[in-house]
Formats: structure tokens, C-alpha cells, sequence
């Protein structure tokens, strides 16, 4: 099997899939070209998380990872979203195989880049809470080692 | 309901196959090469099969080796082509952008040889011509190699024209006839196929074996040293029961040839007319040069993997040349060589049919497949841009 029964079971039921008109956060990630694209929409009240969707083209993994994703942060304080990775996500859908973990990362993009949508239109600095500067310098980091590591694998 | 829809990948052994098989894998267990009766036994079932492989495509038995499969008839073929042309200083061969990749990775090891290689263009259709393999023959072209139906599109290539001018122009000319094979009219002599792969296991042979026709005079290159096995152009005990069995296969579809192309490509056909009701859908491939069993299509704004793993929960088995799929981040050479946008190619679904799938499970596949579609699209962020008018369509 392929997957893990937890991502089959995320991407057959996905969790949270849709919308949010009002929302007070969107974020999306990846491109059509590479094959996934996911967005992510947040309601945040008081500095929690009220409510959060996705919609998401891609794979199996993808749907997945959005779904786990979008479940780890729900009810959660913002801070404590920021702090979400793509491991956590992967971890939490009982891993992704190798060639697979940069729909983690997208997911994990996602929400940051949702996270960061809702900050600004709040008007508040988006470094200050999250130290965004550091994060976004590890996530394309992480991709490469992804990519070096299926290289590898591939080989 | 279970559909098997995946026949370019594999197929279901014939019961033929299955019987020519046992034997040799029960009492009839003797090393062809050995002298005493046993050996000798399996000996006579080597060269039975010789004779009737070589019946089914026109050519003499000693013009056959059994390999374990089209990939390495593929590799052999064109490996001992460059070694020919080599020695009398041509290095330049010339194939197609869609081949399988057991062509497109040999070629590309024979370049770091320092060979030069032109991959010709398809076009949308995914078919080349003869004219076009006729002007890019250069004086040093050793080989042409072009298949003669694509494993993903289906699309049939005019090998005998194309051997023509092989011929006249004194070129070596190899077709990967793997999906064609038992499906398609083979006669190399009439045809002026030089060289010629294929596969058991995709005319319900079984799997790990397959065989590699030469043209009495070209000699091959060994793979595999050893043993003087297959005149010592392949070492290595002979797979007596596959090969058995290959042959008993063979024979059976090349004799049911005309009609199962002609029910299968009814059902094909009726496929093809459903899915295209799939609003932003396309069929890749030529509608009419096409293999009677292959059905692929392109839906705009979902994923091929998504697509694969929900039909597989309706009991659908099917393929794709989504990168998911193939565990590679990029999505099908055959898909982007016929002009497919990279995006377009990952939301692709291929359903390859045979003789055994049924007009009811026709009707279910269209029954399932545009819910799965509709299903998808429902939670795609590029469906939604496309339909609130923020992206234009690229199908339309």
C-alpha cells in the first residue's frame, strides 16, 4: 500500500473541505505546473482559530496533508499555529512516503501564508509574532532537502 | 462492481497461456541444455516455441531471442544497433520524444557515449510520419526507432512506411511493438522491420519474458555474458515456461486478432463518446489511428492520482500519467511531447480495455468516473478560479 490507512482515510473523508466567504485569513501554495495547489481559509476570533477550510488540487497526499493540517490548527491559538511544520503534518497522517512529504510542506505553507494574510489585515507585524523571517528562509530549505533526498532515493 | 481497466500495464493470463505453462513448471523440468531426455524435452518446447513465435510475426525461428521482457529486448535492439554503426563510424540515431523509457533511457546512455540522438516530434496527434523520419536521416545514422503504438495515447505509428525509407536509405530500423503485440497486424518482412520488441505479459502471456526479433545478419550485442544460451546472444537458463507460454499466447490473439480489435474498439469507442460529455475534457491521442483497447483523457483542474485512488474505491482499476503516479515530480513525457501543458498532464486518466471487459462495466465506468470529476473539481482551487472566470480554460 502506498499510503498509510490515516492518509486514506484523510483523503477519502477529507476534513474541513470548502470555503470561507469572510474569511479573515487566505493563504494558498504551490502551482498548477508542479501538480498541487492548496488554499486555506481562516476565521480567527480573539486569537484563536475558530474555523478553517481548504480546497486543494493534487494527489492523494496533498488532500491529506490538507486535511490533517487544517485539523491540527482548528481551535488552536494563532501562535501556536505558526508553530505547525511539516513534519508534525506528516507525522500526524502516520507518514508520507519520501516523494511525498513536499505536500506536507505545501500544507504547512498554506497556513502560514493564510496566517500572514490574516496579520496584515489586522495591520500588525507579521515578524513580530511569528519570526517570519527565519521561517520562510527554512521552508524552501526544506524543500531542497526533500528534493535532495528523493534524488538520492531515485538513484 | 470490479473493472479491470489497466491493460497497457498488464493483462490477465489466458487460460492457453496458463495450460502451455504448467508443464514446464511440473514434470517437464529439464535444463534445455542438458543431453539426456529430460533436458532434451525441454528442449523440443524451446524450439516449438521458436517456431510458432516467429509464424505470429513473419520471420524465421532462428531470428527470435527470448528475453525476459520488452525493456530488455528494447536495450539489446538498440545497444547492438549503436555497436554496428559504431564500428563503421555513424553514430546518429533517430527516434521519437514519446518512446518508453526503455528506449529514451538507453538512447540517453548511448549519448554520453558520445551518439548523437534526434527525437522527433509527434505532434498533437502523437503520431510521426514517414517523410519526417525520411528527412532527418543523416549520412551517419546507424538506427531509427520508433514504436508502434504508445503505451499511454495509443496512437499507431505508420511503422511500414517508416521501414521503407529505413530500408532504402540502408538504415536499421527497431520498433518497441509492446502494446502492439497481439493487438496489431505484425509481419516484419512486409513491414521492413529490422529489429523488434515486445512483450508477453500485455497479450495475456505472463510476466518476465518477452522477446527480440533480429534480422538474420545483424548481430546482437550480449547484455547478459554467460552461457551460449539463444546462440550465445543471451546467457542464462532459458525461462522455458514463460517462454511456453508466450508463444501459446501469441498464437491465440494473433488468430483472434481482427476480432477483438473489433469488439474491443467498439467498447473503446463508446468510452470515448461518454467521457468527452465531461465538460473541459480531452482525449489525448488520434481518434482514429489508435490502439482498439486505449482510452485517454485529460480533465482540467483535478489531479490523475486523486482520480486513480477514488476509482479504485469503486472497484475501477486504471492508470495515469500524473507525476504522482510515477513517483517522479514530473508529469508524462508522452502527455507534455503532444503539447500538453504541464498542468493539463497531471489531470490525466488512462482505461486500457481487452477482450474480457463487458459493455456493462462500459456503462459503470461513465456512470462513476464523472461523479469522481464533478467530485474533485468540487474541491479544486484551480476549478474554482476557472469557473469564477480568474483563469482562463485551457480545454475547452
Amino acid at each position: 500500500m502506498l499510503y498509510s490507512e490515516t492518509v486514506m482515510d484523510h483523503f477519502t473523508h477529507p476534513r474541513n473541505v470548502g470555503v470561507i466567504e469572510d474569511a479573515d485569513g487566505v493563504g494558498e501554495a504551490g502551482n498548477p505546473v508542479c501538480g498541487d495547489i492548496m488554499k486555506i481559509y481562516l476565521k480567527v476570533k480573539d486569537d484563536v482559530i475558530t474555523d478553517v477550510k481548504f480546497i486543494t488540487f493534487g494527489c492523494g497526499s496533498a488532500i491529506a496533508s490538507s486535511s490533517m493540517a487544517t485539523e491540527l490548527i482548528k481551535g488552536k491559538p494563532v501562535s501556536e499555529a505558526l508553530k505547525l511544520t511539516n513534519k508534525a503534518v506528516a507525522e500526524a497522517l502516520d507518514g508520507l512516503p519520501a516523494y511525498k512529504m513536499h505536500c506536507s510542506v505545501l500544507a504547512e505553507e498554506a497556513i502560514r501564508a493564510a496566517l500572514k494574510d490574516y496579520y496584515e489585515k489586522k495591520g500588525l507585524p507579521f515578524d513580530e509574532a511569528g519570526s517570519l523571517a527565519t521561517q520562510a528562509a527554512t521552508v524552501p530549505a526544506a524543500e531542497d532537502k526533500i528534493k535532495k533526498e528523493n534524488q538520492t532515493q531515485a538513484e | 462492481m470490479n473493472v479491470y481497466a489497466d491493460n497497457a500495464a498488464t493483462t490477465k493470463m489466458s487460460r492457453t497461456a496458463i495450460n502451455a505453462m504448467l508443464p514446464y513448471l511440473d514434470e517437464c523440468y529439464g535444463n534445455p541444455s542438458s543431453l539426456y531426455w529430460l533436458g532434451q524435452q525441454a528442449a523440443e518446447a524451446l524450439q516449438n516455441a521458436r517456431e510458432k513465435a516467429a509464424r505470429c510475426l513473419g520471420c524465421e525461428p532462428g531470428e527470435i531471442t527470448f528475453t525476459s521482457g520488452g525493456s530488455e529486448a528494447d536495450n539489446q535492439a538498440i545497444t547492438s544497433a549503436a555497436a554496428l554503426g559504431e564500428k563503421k563510424g555513424k553514430k546518429h540515431i533517430i527516434s521519437t520524444a514519446f518512446e518508453h523509457h526503455a528506449v529514451l533511457h538507453t538512447l540517453k546512455k548511448l549519448q554520453k557515449q558520445g551518439f548523437d540522438v534526434t527525437l522527433l516530434d509527434v505532434h498533437k496527434n502523437g503520431i510521426v510520419s514517414a517523410g519526417e523520419v525520411e528527412a532527418a536521416i543523416r549520412p551517419d545514422t546507424c538506427l531509427v526507432t520508433v514504436m508502434y503504438a504508445n503505451n499511454e495515447i495509443g496512437s499507431i505509428e505508420p511503422i511500414a512506411e517508416i521501414g521503407r525509407v529505413c530500408r532504402r536509405k540502408g538504415v536499421l530500423f527497431h520498433t518497441d511493438a509492446v502494446q502492439a503485440a497481439g493487438h496489431l497486424p505484425i509481419d516484419v518482412k512486409l513491414q521492413n522491420i529490422d529489429m523488434l520488441s515486445l512483450s508477453a505479459h500485455k497479450f495475456h502471456g505472463p510476466k518476465g519474458v518477452g522477446l527480440l526479433y533480429a534480422r538474420k545478419g545483424i548481430a546482437l550485442t550480449s547484455l547478459i555474458e554467460g552461457g551460449a544460451q539463444e546462440r550465445g546472444k543471451r546467457a542464462g537458463t532459458e525461462n522455458i515456461a514463460g517462454i511456453a507460454a508466450m508463444a501459446a499466447a501469441l498464437e491465440e490473439s494473433t488468430a483472434h486478432l481482427e476480432e477483438n480489435a473489433r469488439s474491443v474498439s467498439a467498447l473503446r469507442d463508446r468510452l470515448i463518446e461518454g467521457l468527452s460529455g465531461i465538460p473541459h475534457s480531452i482525449l489525448n491521442g488520434d481518434r482514429t489511428q489508435r490502439l482498439p483497447g486505449n482510452v485517454n483523457f485529460c480533465f482540467e483542474g483535478i489531479d490523475g492520482e486523486s482520480l486513480l485512488l477514488l476509482l479504485d474505491q469503486q472497484g475501477i482499476c486504471a492508470s495515469s500519467g500524473s507525476a504522482c503516479t510515477s513517483g517522479s515530480l514530473e508529469p508524462s513525457h508522452v502527455l507534455l511531447a503532444i503539447g500538453r501543458p504541464p498542468e493539463i498532464a497531471h489531470g490525466s486518466l488512462r482505461l486500457s480495455l481487452c477482450e474480457w471487459n463487458t459493455p456493462e462495466q462500459i456503462d459503470y465506468m461513465l456512470e462513476q468516473i464523472p461523479q469522481v470529476v464533478t467530485y474533485l473539481r468540487g474541491m479544486s482551487p484551480v476549478w474554482r478560479d476557472l469557473q469564477e472566470g480568474k483563469k482562463h480554460y485551457v480545454i475547452q
